[in-house]
Order: structure tokens, then C-alpha cells, then sequence
């Protein structure tokens, strides 16, 4: 279960028993779950050049620490792009073009930098959860407390950094008061809000989308035979179709003399 | 034609082909009178059959090796042709399977099925629910996500709780002392031989055990009483081939388009049939803050949670076990426990109807509150339900006893 799924649990929990006592909660809170509402991911699965724009970001931005360990730079051919363009244009981190997405820092590297190796991306969308990744890579916000200067409204205390910072520009905490209606007491949950301290290369909706495409990619890089299952599904469901057709004709013609 | 009957012939000379065929297929008189309820022993053989079939193609490009073995997974979802949907195919084949066998299970419950003479078959019928919960849980280990790794740790970790041997036991099952790589060799060896022999072996007579004593049906009575006097055939039977040979392809075909919309359109069920959480690969340092295992154990697991007392001395976790182990194996008691006039819900009374449609509410309602993170109100929730579950079957002998039943007919009807 990810942890979209458990906040969203949490919240319809709250609903369900506003007036229980505290107590009834108290286990929730030793998930350590920030209770942000996550916000819906625009995906485009059927849009090659959004595909092919959010595996360029994902090439120029997250390939550096992250790696694909599963994913062959030749399967991006499935986004429309030929070996030659994959080449020219995106294999920076390998030699040849049938190789996996690999890094070439090391765990231990990694682990002394960021306070833990960076995660392999490739199933990334299948754990999290699309929603999930798009909230967070425009959840980082500057906080001075941090080793990185970097924390996130979704992930708190990340050890990474913001890697779309001169993109996105600077986004700062701003604490908020409780909505009406939202006050359970002492615990502090007040909602908290992002505010654009110093604007970046991108305006807010250009990196929403920038955003929306990467996530994309992501999604389609947890399953590259998505689309091609769905397609496949519908004929498969227009057999069975025919197949019952004549199943059910075989089995009355057989049962008209049951009587 | 001629030849053909010919080679027949010399083949029956020497091995039963034609009596086993009649045997079991075409002069196999089952009830004309089964209805829905009927189609999900066939289904159940074709789910075992699936599920050997893309186990075989599963086994040939995947490596039980800790270091190996998410990745493998990957290579097949990604880079063996077909691989994605042999893959789904066998993980939504493990949930159908279940599904398949409790409703299996159900009709049993609803019309008396495992009454006598039947109670081989009930018996035999439940070594294979025995077997499929362990071929399950074998088979979860092996992709390696945390999923995997941590509810093995769990379920192995419950084996600890038996006094005196308990620890020893579950390092014997390990192999290791956490789950490691020892453990997944040779839970791949459970999975893909050990299991499936004893699983095929089982199936073979819950199916002899059956055409020995021949079908139920939905009104409870025993075709066999009315023969014809000419030819010693039952009046109301039909050979299973071709009738229900034909009734169940309908069964099959109507089962695969629910089958194909979930390994196409929909292969993870919100995370039920395939953990969001298992798509990270098992790390033995990193808990995941709630562990819970797949749908189909979370009836039995949300029982061993419920149970919160220490008694005689005794982990309150061991008597969890006990009371878990006790829920599974309850079953076999049916055929004893059941002493009510008629077999089939038709003709039972309203005490019968109420305890069965409680027992379901409470199975159904501890397999949601086993998927939850536990708190006070769900382990009180689940206490009240466990007594309920185990109250369907203590307090048979008596409410079906006194139960108001109706007069069962002499013949089969509808």
C-alpha cells in the first residue's frame, strides 16, 4: 500500500470519527505520515511528445543520481524515437544503446552525500504512485535546518536536494491556520502552504507541466507494455465475446433435450 | 475408423482408456439441476492448469538469487517477449485461484456438499486449500519486493511463538537468521515441485473421492435413490460429457473475460492482487511502517492479530497461531459438526440461514480489517468477529438441530 493510499485512508478516518477521543488515532501518528493532500497527476500516456519531453528531463535531471537499473535506452523507441535520436540525444550515462539506465556514482558515495543511496527509478511509479511523484517534485521548499537547504511538504526530511530548483525558482513554507472546521486540537495540523520566494526559468504552470510530462515518463517506465496490454485487452475482450457467442450456442443446442 | 477403434482396442488391452473416460466423463451422471454455484470446481482446475502452465514459462527466465531476483522479474515485465503478460497472468491467476476456491467452498457450506457421504471429498478438498495457502505463501516470497520479504519475516516469525521449540523451528524453516537468501531457494523449491505434486496429487482424488460417491446439488438429495429400473441409471442424472463438458466451456469463457479485464486493464487492483509496496526491492533494513499480507490471508491474518491475552504463561502471540491455525482447519470438522435433517439451504430453516449469513459478514469483514493498520477499535472489531466466525461452527450441532426445516422433495426441482 503507498502512502497515497494510507493518507487518504487517514483522512476519511478523521472524517469518520471526528468526536472519538484522540486515542482512537494515536496509532496513525506513529506512521509518521505528513498528512498533505496529494494533488492529481495530468497524465499523458498517449502523448509521445510529452513522453519524449519527460524522459529528456528525466535524462538531463534525474539519471545523474538515480538510476534505471531495468530500463534499456532502446525500449524508448516505444515513444517514437529512432535508435539514432536516442543516441544523438539522450545517452549520456552509457555507451551503447541496449544498455539499462545505470549511474555511474557509487552506493557508498551516495550514501555519504545525500544520507542514503538515491533509489532505482524504474519501477518508481509503481510504488509511489503518480499522484505522489507529481506533488512532490513541486513540493521542495527551502529550509536552512537542512543539510541540503532542501525539504519537501510530501517527503519530509528528504536527504535529496531540489533538482529542478532553477526551473522551478525557490519556494518557501508558509504556515497557514487551520481550515474551518479542520481543528482537531493541539497537534498543530495546520495546512501548510508553498509560496514562490524567487521565481526560476520556468513560470508556475510551464513547470507544472514539465512536471506532469516527467511523471509521465515515470509511469510509462514502470510498465513499458501499458499501452500496448490496454490495446491488446480490448481485442482480447472482443474474442471472448465471440467465443461466447458460439459457447453458449453449443451448450443449448446440447441442453434441449435436458429436461 | 476402423483403425482408429482398432488402436483403441489394443490400447484398452492394456490400460483402462475407454473405462476411465467412461468412468469419470461420459457415464459420469451428475445432477441435471446445478446452477451458478456449479461452475467453480471446473474453474478451479482451469486456474490450476494456468497456473502450472505459466508457472513452467515464468521458471524459465526467473533466478531465485536475493541478488537476482527483483531484477529478473523486471527482465521479464520489460525484455522476455510475452513476459509482462505470463507474469500477470500468474500473479492475478494466485488471487482468482482464491476466489475461485472460497466460492468453491461457499456452495459446499450452502448445500451440505461435504455431508455424508461426502466428507472424503470435503476432507480431501480441504488438504488442497491447505496446500494452495502454502503454495501461496511460498510463491509471494519469490519477486522479492518488501512485500515479500517483510510478510514472510511475519508469517515465519509466528512459528517463533511456539513454546520451547519455536525458535529453532523457525530457523529451520529459514535457513538463516532473517529471511535471506536461503530462505528464497528454497521456498522456490516449495513453490514450483514440492507444493504443485502434492496440490496435483490432492485433485486427483478430491475428483476419484467424488465420482465414487457422485455430485451434490443445489436441493441436497441424493439422485441415486431413483433409478431406472431398466438400465441402473439415474433419473435425474446426465452424463457429465457432453452435458456439463459444454455448460462449463460457457463457465470458462465467461471466467477469462473477467479474468482479461483485470490482467489487462486493471493488473494491480488498487494494490490488492499486487502490492504497490513490493515494487521496492526487499530491503532487510528497512521495515515498511505496515505489513500486510495479500487479501486472500487477511481473514485468518486479522484473527491472529485479535487475539491480545497471554494465557497459561504463554505469548498472547502463540495463541494467536493457535487460534489461527484453528479458524483453517475448522473446516474439516463440517461433516461433524452439521446435524441438521436436510443438507442443502433450501430446505433449512431460518436459524441455519442466519448463522451461514453471518458467517460470511464476519469472514468478509476480518479480510477487510486484515488489510488495515490495527487499532483499538478495529482489534475489538475483530475479536467480536472471530467469536462470530467461530460461533458458525461450535454452535452447529445445536442450531441445526433445532433448526424448522422444510421437507426436502423426492426429486431434484428446477
Amino acid at each position: 500500500m503507498d502512502t497515497k493510499q494510507q493518507g487518504f485512508r487517514l483522512g476519511l478516518l478523521r472524517k469518520i470519527t471526528k468526536g472519538l477521543p484522540m486515542a482512537l488515532l494515536a496509532p496513525f501518528a506513529a506512521w509518521g505520515l505528513a498528512e498533505v493532500p496529494l494533488d492529481p497527476a495530468p497524465l499523458k500516456l498517449n502523448d509521445q511528445v510529452a513522453l519524449q519531453r519527460g524522459a529528456q528531463t528525466f535524462v538531463n535531471y534525474c539519471l545523474s543520481c538515480h538510476s534505471a537499473a531495468h530500463m534499456r535506452y532502446n525500449r524508448l523507441t516505444d515513444l517514437g524515437l529512432t535508435e539514432q535520436q536516442i543516441k544523438d540525444n539522450l545517452l549520456f550515462a552509457a555507451d551503447k544503446v541496449g544498455e539499462t539506465m545505470t549511474v555511474a556514482m557509487k552506493p557508498q558515495d551516495a550514501k555519504a552525500w545525500f544520507g542514503a543511496p538515491p533509489p532505482d527509478l524504474t519501477v518508481i511509479a509503481r510504488s509511489r504512485g503518480a499522484d505522489w511523484l507529481y506533488t512532490y517534485m513541486r513540493g521542495f521548499y527551502r529550509d536552512d535546518s537542512r543539510p541540503t537547504g532542501w525539504n519537501n511538504l510530501v517527503y519530509e526530511n528528504v536527504g535529496m536536494p531540489h533538482p529542478l530548483y532553477e526551473l522551478q525558482g525557490m519556494q518557501v513554507l508558509e504556515a497557514g491556520k487551520p481550515a474551518a472546521g479542520e481543528s482537531h486540537g493541539d497537534e498543530g495540523h495546520a495546512i501548510k502552504k508553498l509560496k514562490l520566494r524567487q521565481p526560476g526559468k520556468l513560470t508556475p504552470l510551464e513547470y507544472d507541466n514539465l512536471t506532469a510530462d516527467l511523471v509521465s515518463y515515470l509511469v510509462y517506465m514502470g510498465e513499458p507494455a501499458r499501452n500496448f496490454r490496454i490495446k491488446l485487452g480490448i481485442f482480447v475482450l472482443f474474442f471472448l465475446a465471440v467465443l461466447f457467442v458460439s459457447a453458449y450456442a453449443l451448450k443449448r443446442e446440447y441442453w434441449k433435450d435436458v429436461h | 475408423m476402423k483403425r482408429t477403434s482398432a488402436v483403441l482396442a489394443w490400447v484398452d488391452q492394456r490400460f483402462p482408456l475407454s473405462a476411465t473416460w467412461k468412468t469419470h466423463l461420459s457415464e459420469y451422471y451428475a445432477p441435471k439441476n446445478f446452477n451458478f454455484w456449479y461452475y467453480f470446481g471446473s474453474l478451479a482446475l482451469f486456474v490450476l492448469v494456468l497456473q502450472i502452465v505459466t508457472g513452467i514459462f515464468l521458471t524459465i527466465h526467473y533466478k531465485p538469487d536475493a541478488n537476482l531476483a527483483f531484477a529478473s522479474v523486471e527482465y521479464i515485465m520489460r525484455d522476455v517477449s510475452g513476459g509482462w503478460l505470463i507474469r500477470y497472468l500468474h500473479s492475478t491467476g494466485a488471487s482468482m485461484f482464491f476466489i475461485v476456491v472460497y466460492l468453491h467452498m461457499f456452495r459446499g457450506l450452502m448445500y451440505g456438499s461435504y455431508r455424508k457421504p461426502r466428507e472424503l471429498v470435503w476432507l480431501f478438498g480441504m488438504g488442497i486449500y491447505l496446500c494452495l495457502m502454502g503454495e501461496a505463501f511460498f510463491g509471494y516470497l519469490l519477486p522479492w519486493g518488501q512485500m515479500s520479504y517483510w510478510g514472510a519475516q511475519v508469517i515465519v516469525n509466528l512459528f517463533g511463538a511456539i513454546p520451547f521449540v519455536g525458535p529453532d523451528l523457525a530457523l529451520w524453516i529459514r535457513g538463516d537468521y532473517v529471511v535471506s537468501d536461503a530462505t528464497l531457494n528454497r521456498f522456490f523449491a516449495f513453490h514450483v515441485i514440492a507444493m504443485p505434486l502434492v496440490l496435483l496429487g490432492l485433485v486427483a482424488v478430491h475428483l476419484v473421492a467424488l465420482h465414487e460417491v457422485g455430485s451434490n446439488n443445489p436441493d441436497g438429495i441424493e439422485i441415486k435413490k431413483h433409478k431406472d429400473p431398466k438400465t441402473g441409471i439415474p433419473l435425474d442424472g446426465i452424463p457429465f460429457h457432453p452435458y456439463y463438458t459444454v455448460k462449463d466451456i460457457v463457465g470458462v469463457v465467461v471466467f477469462l473475460a473477467v479474468f482479461s479485464v483485470i490482467v489487462f486493464f486493471a493488473p494491480e487492483v488498487g494494490g490488492y492482487f499486487l502490492e504497490h509496496n513490493n515494487f521496492i526491492p526487499a530491503d532487510s533494513l528497512k521495515t515498511p511502517p505496515h505489513i500486510a499480507p495479500v487479501w486472500y490471508f487477511t481473514p485468518f491474518y486479522a484473527m491472529l492479530r485479535a487475539v491480545t491475552y497471554p494465557l497459561f504463561g504463554i505469548d498472547a502471540k502463540f495463541w494467536g497461531v493457535v487460534i489461527m491455525g484453528l479458524a483453517v482447519l475448522i473446516f474439516c470438522a463440517l461433516p461433524w459438526l452439521d446435524r441438521g435433517k436436510v443438507k442443502s439451504v433450501r430446505y433449512r430453516g431460518p436459524v441455519f440461514k442466519a448463522a451461514l449469513a453471518l458467517f460470511v459478514v464476519s469472514f468478509l469483514w476480518l479480510g477487510y480489517l486484515g488489510t488495515e493498520a490495527p487499532t483499538p477499535l478495529t482489534t475489538t472489531l475483530s475479536q467480536i468477529l472471530t467469536a462470530v466466525y467461530f460461533a458458525f461452527f461450535l454452535l452447529m450441532p445445536w442450531y441445526t438441530k433445532i433448526d424448522k426445516t422444510k421437507p426436502e422433495p423426492e426429486r431434484v426441482t428446477g
